[in-house]
């Protein structure tokens, strides 16, 4: 196991109210992403603790390609992940970004 | 006096040491080895039938068994090694050279022997370079296939998997060679004559069925949202811009994702009739929505596929069928369709490099090439013009004269930056450089040379090799939908946003793809059953891909 934290400065604050949202699983090849509204507004945190260790570099440019891409400030990310490859844990942060964009019930 | 009769003689005498074994043309599998010690001579050139997927098992068992003092040193010569036991036999001495064209199941076994030096390698060939090889300079002496059943005069039904069986005979029997089938059974009138039975000398009837490996079936339920993504980029992004109609499939997950994308996404975009309508291609049940749905007007087949025999009688309009009402598949002649009939080939691979070479070579591993390059090259003897294979035409020479200025098949390479166990698709450098120094090799094994790739296709977006000018731009528009592996990081970000702007990459906005509509749901079955209920009962998965 290791775990890597990534935090981010944004150009803005992530759309929506949602509080809190989770996507994915934990499997072979997969992961979980809990997204939580909980820093300020211009900042971002990605906390990942993944099965596969040494890819720091890679998680690192996905990261940087992902706050670029969606600017989610205020959002805390916590990723619990079973090796998955970079393609889908992009894809996953996607999917998380979008459900916070969702206004709260 | 010169003779010109010698192989002739030579043939009539092996026929004639075999007949003391046999009833008319049959030879009870228990004599299936003496047979091959009657019939088989020190150093010849032996066609063992392994295709792509049927396998001559009890005639390999019965060749495996011989006393190596009486046959030994044999030239194999087949296109398919794919049981343990054709490489037993060069454990044994009973062969030692082998020309051959692909070792899918037996890629790491061989490579260990060839390093060992337990085979002497001629060469790695595609299907239809090595068939070309049997009627000229690897003629085989004697053919050993498979039959679904044969009749007392040695008239063959090979079923549906015919593969490679016309092939092999025609170069055997008319150059003075013996052929051996096995046959699932012995019957008083065939359903069809595959093989005519002059071509035929021994039959064995086999206690049970031959082998056959169902290749061709991807389980809709593993399919990915990235397989997903590429389907979805390439039938935006080339199926409909170049209007490809005549194509050939790989056999990966990513092209099946495209088969089952095809009724829904593709349906979307108002493509039905206007792409993926005729193909070289094997029966993939994945492809059975597109089907139904009325997409697919003609599939001719190299082999056929575990499952799919019912559903195929019942789609005549679709599959070439013969007067059993059974499928007719034709390996050499279904590698020609795919070489000079179809305007695209889109395949994945295990390995691309900076100039967009692949290969599915690693240096523990030894795959072989099978179709893949024939399908996945540009047909220099091509005269027929299409719009898809023009517009590829222009694109690579706009400044070209047209009445003059070739067309080009559409090659396109298919896959996620990563593969299995999170290894990288694009390299620097490809293995089978490395291996092809270690075994001192002529020739690197590459699948498809970078100068034949059109396209490349990844989660990142779309390369399009034509608009490049130059190795550079060609090697950055690679770097650039390399994704996050060391090759797409060592990119230079301004070259591919240049490349970009031209359209030489396309990333999923650009041509209006949002990467999280890339779903699951999109695709028409999710699962093996849904492909059952698509057939309308008619197909029947093998057990291993059942779970209800």
């Amino acid at each position: 196991m290791e775990d890597l934290n990534f935090r981010h400065a944004t150009r803005q604050r992530a759309a929506g109210t949602r509080k809190l949202a989770v996507i994915g699983v934990v499997a072979s090849g997969n992961l979980e992403v809990l997204a939580e509204r909980v820093l300020p507004d211009s900042e971002c945190l990605v906390e990942i603790r993944t099965a596969a260790a040494g890819f720091g570099e890679v998680w690192d440019a996905v990261i940087a390609d992902f706050v670029k891409g969606y600017s989610p400030g205020g959002l805390r990310f916590s990723i619990n992940d079973g090796g998955a490859r970079p393609d889908t844990v992009s894809l996953r942060l996607a999917q998380a970004a979008r459900l916070m964009e969702e206004d709260d019930q | 006096m010169t003779t010109w009769q010698r192989g002739r003689e030579a043939r009539d005498a092996r026929i004639q040491a075999g007949a003391r074994l046999a009833k008319g043309k049959v030879v009870d599998a228990r004599d299936a080895t003496r047979l091959m010690e009657a019939v088989v001579r020190p150093g010849d050139r032996v066609c063992l039938e392994g295709d792509n997927q049927k396998q001559a098992d009890l005639l390999c068992a019965a060749l495996l068994a011989v006393d190596p003092a009486k046959v030994r040193d044999l030239h194999m010569v087949q296109s398919g090694v794919v049981l343990p036991e054709h490489l037993d036999l060069f454990d044994r001495g009973v062969a030692k050279k082998l020309d051959y064209a692909y070792s899918g199941p037996q890629s790491a076994r061989i490579a260990k022997m060839l390093f060992g030096g337990k085979i002497e390698l001629g060469a790695v060939h595609t299907y239809l370079e090595l068939f070309a090889r049997y009627f000229i300079d690897l003629t085989p002496n004697v053919a050993l296939i498979a039959a679904v059943s044969a009749d007392r005069d040695g008239n063959l039904y090979t079923g549906p998997n015919t593969e490679d069986t016309p092939t092999v005979v025609e170069a055997t029997a008319f150059k003075n060679g013996v052929v051996i089938a096995q046959v699932n059974e012995i019957v008083d009138k065939v359903p069809r004559v595959d093989i005519p039975g002059d071509r035929v000398h021994f039959v064995v009837e086999a206690d049970k069925p031959f082998f056959v490996e169902p290749l061709f079936t991807r389980d809709p339920a593993a399919i990915t949202e990235s397989q997903i993504l590429t389907g979805m980029l390439a039938i935006k992004g080339i199926y409909a811009p170049y209007g490809v109609r005549r194509l050939n499939h790989g056999i990966g997950f990513n092209t099946a994702a495209i088969e089952l994308l095809l009724p829904t996404y593709g349906e979307k975009l108002g493509l039905r009739g206007k792409v993926a309508s005729h193909f070289a291609l094997n029966p993939h049940p994945a492809l059975i929505p597109a089907i139904e749905s009325g997409w697919v007007e003609q599939i001719h087949c190299f082999g056929s596929e575990v499952g799919m025999d019912e559903y195929i009688r019942a789609r005549s309009d679709v599959f070439f069928t013969g007067s059993d009402g059974s499928l007719r598949s034709n390996r050499a002649f279904c590698q020609t369709a795919g070489l000079y009939a179809c305007d695209m080939f889109i395949g994945s691979t295990l390995q691309i490099d900076i100039q967009g070479n692949s290969s599915t070579v690693t240096t523990s591993r030894i795959a072989g090439f099978g179709g893949a390059p024939n399908m996945g090259s540009d047909a220099r003897g091509r005269r027929h013009p299409s719009e898809p294979w023009l517009q590829a035409g222009r694109e690579a020479d706009p400044e070209g004269s047209t009445l003059l200025r070739r067309g080009r098949k559409l090659v396109v390479q298919i896959g996620e930056t990563f593969g299995e166990k999170n290894v990288p698709l694009f390299v620097e450098r490809l293995d089978a450089l490395e291996l092809a120094e270690r075994l001192n090799l002529e020739l690197a094994p590459v699948m498809i040379y970078g100068d034949d790739v059109t396209h490349i296709v990844t989660e990142e977006g779309i390369a399009n090799l034509l608009l490049c000018r130059d190795a550079r731009e060609r090697e950055q528009a690679i770097r650039g939908v390399a994704g996050y592996t060391d090759v797409g990081r060592g990119r230079d970000a301004k070259m591919v946003q240049d490349l970009r702007e031209r359209g030489a990459i396309r990333r999923p906005e650009d041509i209006g793809i949002n990467p999280l509509d890339a779903d699951r749901s999109m695709l028409a079955a999710r699962s093996i059953k849904d492909l059952v209920h698509w057939s309308g009962g008619l197909y029947a998965p093998p057990s291993r891909f059942r779970n209800w």
